[in-house]
């Protein structure tokens, strides 16, 4: 019974929406690390993106909220681990469909560090794109500009392990 | 080297937990007050692009600096809230050159701030944090060597951003040239604080949670020459005192004044 629960918290953490990125789901940004279950308390431990991410306090209700509302469910505490390292890598599919979406390229595949990072215009597919500004609206994202098909779009910043030479 | 795994373990040992304490004090407040300094540029950088950039910068240090108290908080040192807001000029571990107001003038009344100060100031300190940060991955606390290899994958962004400024100005004319050497000459004066380790350094150092004060700064200055060149010729010193060992300027006293104010008005406030 409490695997079935754990796969129906699965379920519901991917329809809380991380509140800077409408539509996509903290499942799908790879925040979620860990979910137990005891005697129907549900434990979820998440992953911040960045660490001065704002938006963490928010994320943490909105998860606690949306696990309350199932039937089992008696209590749920939420918590960040900075123990743990998020990294661009962690983004679903799914993830990277809905922001592009949203005109936000998502970040390169495989991305070694100090490597070129180029980046398609999410609206057309170009690559005849360029960098405006490295830091956006959030800690997470660029902003760059299309060239093709004039539109301004944002990008999430590629953030993979540290290579110490 | 015994590696220390958790909060509990290193509470064992008091000696061992005095040291750390005061590291993770360090790191915090240097992040804390840079980050503030760099608040205070908000709305006033040379132009809208750099607004964004230097306040999601700011933003996301401040965010480091929740991390190592946070790990404080946890060696049950008190909220990081009120670690961060409630800590009194001389209880502060920061390095003193961070201290230094941006300028002339006031945030609120005729803010004559200097760029070729912030440029410097910063490009000392996102440099100077890298290589700290590089050494901690290795640090015998384990919940500060995770911190330091999650902030690592973000700081480069920082650095980048800092350096890119200094050599676009230290390249262009004659004046942003001579702006930034007497602020580099200045911070030459007053940086060496900024690489030292505080009182409890010898014990910091043998129980491995960070390198020796030496090696930091030999690995400092190999990180910044590739991009100012030659150094002052002046040896590196610190004419307004060691923040490390509770000493602090005017600066700092404005500095908590400021950004503990709203804090003040309801410190009973959910935010």
């Amino acid at each position: 019974m409490t695997d079935g629960l754990i796969e129906e918290v699965k379920e519901v953490l991917k329809t809380v929406d991380d509140p800077e990125l409408p539509s996509v789901s903290v499942a799908d940004l790879g925040m979620v690390h860990t979910i137990k279950v005891v005697n129907n308390q549900v434990f979820v431990t998440m992953v911040p993106t960045f660490a001065g991410c704002p938006a963490l306090d928010f994320i943490k209700e909105d998860v606690k909220k949306a696990v309350l509302e199932l039937d089992l469910v008696t209590d749920c505490q939420v918590e960040f681990s900075f123990q743990e390292k998020w990294s661009t890598d962690a983004i679903t599919e799914e993830g990277k469909r809905q922001l592009k979406k949203h005109g936000i390229a998502p970040p390169p595949e495989d991305y070694q560090p100090g490597q070129q990072w180029s980046v398609d215009c999410p609206y057309c597919g170009s690559d005849y794109t360029s960098m405006d500004n490295v830091f956006g609206p959030t800690a997470c994202r660029s902003i760059l500009y299309c060239s093709s098909c004039k539109n301004p779009f944002e990008a999430m910043k590629p953030v993979v392990e540290y290579i110490i030479n | 080297m015994t590696q220390v795994e958790t909060a509990k373990d290193a509470m064992n040992d008091e000696t061992y937990l005095k040291a750390l304490k005061d590291i993770l004090y360090q790191l915090a407040d240097d992040d804390f007050l840079i980050s503030f300094r760099g608040s205070e540029w908000l709305g006033l950088a040379p132009h809208i692009e750099e607004d964004v950039a230097f306040s999601s910068i700011t933003q996301n240090t401040m965010g480091h600096a929740l991390m190592y108290y946070t790990l404080l908080e946890e060696l049950g040192e008190g909220e990081a809230d009120v670690l961060a807001h409630e800590r009194g000029p001389s209880e502060r571990k920061n390095a003193i050159y961070f201290e230094k107001k941006n300028g002339e003038g006031d945030y609120l009344t005729e803010p004559y701030y200097d760029w070729a100060l912030a440029v410097v100031r910063n490009f000392l300190y996102e440099s100077f944090k890298k290589v700290k940060l590089e050494v901690l991955t290795k640090s015998s606390y384990t919940p500060l060597a995770n911190v330091s290899g999650k902030v690592l994958m973000e700081q480069p962004y920082h650095l980048a951003h800092w350096r890119i400024w200094f050599n676009q100005l230290y390249n262009s004319t004659e004046h942003a040239k001579a702006r930034l050497e007497e602020r580099l000459e200045e911070a030459w004066g007053q940086f060496s604080d900024v690489l030292e380790l505080g009182p409890h350094a010898t014990e910091l150092e043998h129980f491995g949670i960070i390198v020796g004060e030496d090696e930091l700064k030999e690995r400092f200055l190999k990180e910044i020459e590739s991009t100012i060149g030659t150094f002052p010729e002046k040896p590196l010193a610190k004419n307004l005192g060691s923040g490390r060992e509770g000493e602090y300027t005017e600066d700092l006293n404005q500095a908590l004044k400021t950004l503990s104010e709203v804090y003040r008005s309801d410190e009973k406030a959910v935010w």
